[in-house]
């Protein structure tokens, strides 16, 4: 229960999370370290079940909230890279646009 | 970094503002709720890349800026009580009271230290045995997650010195408030990192009950354009739902660990919200088994007489009323150097992220 914190960003904004790459896990203690952008945090682990090195996860005020879904992830982008396609297509407005890319 | 870069693509950005430039239907304006919204839409100068028809106007989201002079004034009665050491996030610190602030507090000598984490105050706690230790707990279902697991390991290590003075708060009434209130908005841009607890279906009454799009946003710029795409596509369509935008962090059912954390420790409460007022159910209070645990019932201290400060508009721009640029002192006396309402102290703040990335 003593965590050593490296502040990746300014440590006075309690709401932004950050996404980072779980690098150790302490099992006992269920802390993880996580690196985000080169420094490291650490995040407890309380809120998520199996979780593991090497997984992404969202940080938030000290705690990993949520695993992050690369799927998910490259699908988000997808979805964007749909828009040049259909806009090729047809130069229609979006207030005509037949086919919805989402 | 990797899901942060490349959701800040030019070209992709470009092909989503070509689809949101070609929105030909009536002027629509959006709220983002989440101050992390706020903060990104601002630094990215993203209102300036929307046609004339679209706009963004801020909401409650900034849990800084909508916690009552109360709550800032009981901290400051329990900082003064010989000892005990206040814990909180950086966020509180410059806040002012009625008529002092943690900081104040801090120069006179009080013994208040700010903290990344809960897990950080419960270690102040074991190491200060005859000592109570008070947890700030402010924020909405974000960080109240980090409050409860204090709460569990608290009990769980019979921990007696740790309390926590909750005024966590819960997104979903706020937004049905402002609503009720006849702000008029066209649809939710819905916080993405208290829907990775909450899940999107707890927004659902929304579209339901308002006929509004309601879609749940990321943190980078192209997620804020992707998202506004949705809203406009419901608005198009007249099919309006929930979305995810988010994807990669978000479920529907959200994180339902977190939840049933949140279950065992809080008991939903009316709570006060700077600009709205009192909300049924909208707070987090702490139930009967965690009493010991509650620095409400279990530290006694007299309040003053609360008073807000003359002139500051934070309630009507928290709620989409008015824009940082119509308050008398901002930008003039209200300064992020000496903030004299919430919305400026806090990051977050409408206030800040306008004074700082320079939108009029």
């Amino acid at each position: 229960m003593n965590p050593v914190i490296f502040y990746p960003q300014n440590p006075e904004t309690m709401c932004l999370s950050i996404p980072g790459k779980i690098v150790f896990i302490d099992k006992e203690e269920k802390i993880a370290r996580v690196s985000v952008g080169g420094s490291e945090v650490q995040a407890g682990l309380q809120l998520l079940d199996n979780v593991k090195v090497n997984d992404y996860v969202l940080v938030h005020s000290g705690f990993a909230l949520q695993k992050i879904s690369d799927k998910e992830a490259k699908e988000t982008l997808e979805l964007i890279r749909i828009l040049e396609q259909s806009s090729a297509e047809s130069d229609e407005s979006l207030q005509t646009t037949k086919r919805s890319p989402i | 970094m990797k899901y942060v870069q490349e959701y800040r693509n030019k070209e992709l950005a470009a092909l989503l503002l070509k689809q949101i430039h070609a929105w030909k239907g009536p002027k629509v304006r959006f709220m983002e709720v989440c101050g992390g919204h706020t903060m990104v839409i601002q630094k990215y100068g993203i209102p300036g890349l929307l046609p004339s028809n679209v706009s963004l106007i801020s909401g409650p989201g900034c849990p800084v800026c909508v916690t009552s002079l109360q709550y800032i004034d009981h901290a400051v009665a329990l900082s003064r009580l010989e000892n005990v050491i206040l814990t909180t996030y950086g966020d509180l610190i410059r806040v002012p009271g009625s008529t002092s602030s943690l900081e104040r507090e801090k120069a006179r000598g009080a013994d208040i230290r700010m903290v990344y984490s809960t897990l950080e105050a419960l270690a102040v706690a074991k190491n200060n045995p005859d000592k109570k230790v008070v947890f700030l707990g402010i924020g909405f279902e974000t960080t109240a997650p980090a409050s409860a697991v204090a709460l569990i390991r608290a009990r769980e290590y019979n921990l007696r010195n740790f309390l926590l003075l909750s005024a966590h708060k819960m997104m979903p009434p706020a937004m049905e408030a402002i609503v009720d209130a006849e702000v008029k908005i066209d649809g939710y841009l819905a916080p993405g990192h208290v829907s990775t607890i909450t899940g999107s279906n707890i927004f659902h009454d929304i579209p339901q009950k308002y006929k509004l799009p309601v879609v749940v946003s990321g943190f980078e710029p192209l997620d804020i354009l992707q998202s506004i795409y949705m809203l406009l596509k419901q608005i198009e369509t007249n099919d309006f739902k929930v979305e995810i935008q988010y994807k990669r962090a978000v479920k529907p059912q959200g994180n339902l660990k977190a939840r049933s954390m949140l279950k065992e420790v809080f008991i939903e409460r009316n709570d006060w919200w700077r600009g709205l007022g009192v909300l049924p159910d909208s707070g987090l209070g702490i139930n009967d088994a965690y009493a010991d645990w509650d620095a409400e019932r279990s530290l006694h201290v007299v309040i003053e007489t609360t008073k807000e400060p003359g002139g500051c508009i934070c309630g009507e721009i928290l709620k989409g009323l008015k824009k940082p640029s119509e308050c008398p002192l901002y930008k003039k006396t209200c300064t992020p150097v000496n903030p004299i309402g919430t919305c400026m102290v806090s990051e977050e703040g409408a206030c800040q992220a306008y004074y700082k990335y320079g939108a009029a």
